[in-house]
């Protein structure tokens, strides 16, 4: 008797797990469900440009940074321009989070969790408070008074619960790597996230909008 | 089909978008973003710049206040100072390390960080002088002596020390303080040349990354709280969130900040770890606000939403929202806007 080999698709073909991972990817996020250049009508509010400012602000702070981290971290105390790609850093943070928390409350009025969104809302959280983490660290690793002075307060609360005894502030070797490599690791893989799940499930529509639509949707059903 | 799916299924806000729609063109906004975000950061970093304060030296600290230096160091001698009493995880003080409620917490990190306040920053450092002949004798006799007399002859001192005048040491009265008055001696002497410095960030090897002891050795002394203080950095003058200067620091802070300002956290020896906990259960919450009832509703009663959706809330008055109109219409021109 034949028997069937169930690893054969159905065309003949060898199926891969690279594939496999290709047919599931387009299909959770088609390309012009990941890059459309059309939106539901209701995108149209200035409360959307926080949004993608927040990002644009992102690639400021990772730019100045990345400058900051090739010169090293005294480069800046000892350069006029290592000063002032410094101030731009500073300012690109502070930006990010003005824009950051604007879209943030944004979201919470328009209530931007509902129809399956919660998990965006929730990476979107983690995302702020991981950016308070890495700002920070930022803080720690300046190597001047500032630093000194944070620091040397920043540990009790750590110490008291436990946690300065793994993430020592005023160790700064410890602190610059976490601060350039471990919490922009972490925070590029939840802005990554968040967005996919954004593209993926959509701009929440207004209260309403949605039963709206649907039950429009309908009557030309229920009439025929 | 499973109650999951038939709730899924059943909410029209989770289906994709069928109503009418307008050209978005994500990418362009996002780059006239980034152009409008250079121009301002740079803008604010030409005309405000940023602060940087230098770092505080030991060695100026023991030029600038050299009783405060030699007082700090009579209490790491004998085992008085903040660092030698604080707990886990620099010392093995019982009891020292705060509690949220009845869990020690601090205690269960552990000393992971050990840090022995009289050889790391006094004997030790000492050990590194040559040529100093009192030094010497004075180091062997602390050596060569019990722990008990020698903490007699330390603590004894920083008392004196406590009561003189100004915490000048050379207004102790005379007393039996063994080697201790040539040990601090010594030791203000390095600091004062910034061998202390160097001592005590290269303890660890030649490359220095870990500053834990010199900081806090500047830590249990008053003159770097002084310069803070001086600052307004301090830790009731919503000091965490601030920085030298007039910047706005770490603003995003203001909540955690605003605990060590009030009742009970501001007279609570445990403050730390309870600003800590309600900061770690408010985080918890906000991660979870779409599942929290009562704050999941707030959006519905406070309607903002009709101001951030009032184009469409306003094209379709007698709805909340209307039902799509043909094809795919085009509201009046405006800038492109996205999450």
């Amino acid at each position: 008797m034949a028997s069937i080999d169930v690893r054969q698709t159905p065309d003949g073909t060898e199926p891969t797990w690279t594939g496999a991972l290709r047919r599931r990817l387009v299909a959770s996020l088609p390309p012009d469900q990941l890059l459309p250049d059309r939106q539901p009508a209701y995108v149209a509010s200035w409360i959307y440009v926080f949004g993608v400012a927040t990002l644009a602000a992102l690639l400021a702070v990772i730019v100045t940074g990345t400058i900051l981290v090739l010169e090293g971290p005294i480069w800046w105390h000892t350069s006029t321009v290592g000063h002032f790609v410094n101030s731009l850093h500073l300012w690109s943070v502070e930006l990010f989070f003005f824009c950051m928390v604007v879209h943030l409350w944004g979201k919470f009025f328009m209530a931007a969790w509902r129809g399956r969104r919660a998990l965006t809302w929730m990476i979107g959280a983690l995302a702020f408070v991981g950016s308070i983490g890495t700002a920070f660290t930022g803080y720690l690793v300046q190597t001047n008074f500032d630093s000194q002075w944070i620091s040397t307060q920043a540990k009790d609360g750590l110490n008291s619960v436990g946690i300065g005894a793994w993430f020592n502030v005023l160790n700064t070797g410890q602190m610059l790597l976490w601060h350039v490599m471990l919490l922009p690791l972490i925070i590029g893989v939840l802005t990554i996230w968040h967005i996919l799940l954004v593209r993926r499930r959509g701009v929440v529509p207004p209260f309403g909008a949605a039963e709206s639509v649907q039950a429009a949707e309908a009557e030309p059903e229920a009439t025929a | 089909m499973t109650a999951t799916k038939m709730h899924r299924a059943a909410s029209p806000e989770a289906a994709k978008w069928a109503g009418p729609t307008r050209r978005y063109d994500l990418l362009k906004e996002f780059v006239i973003a980034c152009g409008v975000v250079a121009v301002i950061v740079v803008a604010l970093a030409v005309v405000l710049g940023s602060p940087d304060d230098r770092a505080v030296s030991i060695r100026q600290w023991s030029h600038v206040t050299p009783n405060d230096f030699v007082l700090t160091a009579a209490t790491e001698l004998d085992g008085t100072s903040p660092t030698a009493t604080y707990g886990a995880p620099y010392s093995y003080t019982s009891d020292a390390g705060q509690k949220l409620g009845p869990l020690p917490l601090a205690d269960w990190g552990g000393v992971r960080q050990p840090v022995d306040t009289t050889n790391d920053f006094v004997v030790n450092p000492l050990r590194t002088i040559v040529g100093d002949a009192a030094l010497t004798s004075a180091l062997q006799t602390w050596t060569r002596a019990p722990d008990s007399v020698r903490q007699g002859w330390a603590s004894a001192y920083d008392k004196a020390l406590s009561a003189a005048p100004d915490n000048n040491p050379a207004r102790v009265k005379p007393g039996n303080y063994g080697p201790v008055p040539v040990m601090l001696n010594r030791l203000l002497g390095m600091a004062r040349s910034g061998g202390l410095d160097g001592a005590l960030t290269s303890s660890s090897g030649f490359y220095a990354f870990n500053y834990t002891k010199p900081l806090l050795l500047l830590s249990d002394g008053s003159y770097l709280s002084g310069l803070a203080t001086a600052q307004h950095l301090a830790g009731d003058q919503w000091g965490m969130m601030n920085e030298t200067g007039n910047f706005p620091g770490q603003a995003w802070l203001w909540l955690y900040t605003f605990w060590y300002q009030i009742s009970p956290f501001n007279s609570s020896g445990n403050a730390d770890a309870l600003v800590w906990g309600l900061m770690a259960l408010l985080t918890l919450g906000f991660i979870l606000v779409p599942f929290i009832p009562g704050i999941r509703s707030i959006p519905r009663l406070i309607p903002i939403h009709r101001l951030i959706w009032r184009d469409w809330y306003s094209e379709h008055p007698d709805r909340p929202a209307g039902p799509p109109t043909g094809p795919p219409t085009e509201p009046r021109p405006r800038a492109d806007m996205s999450a």
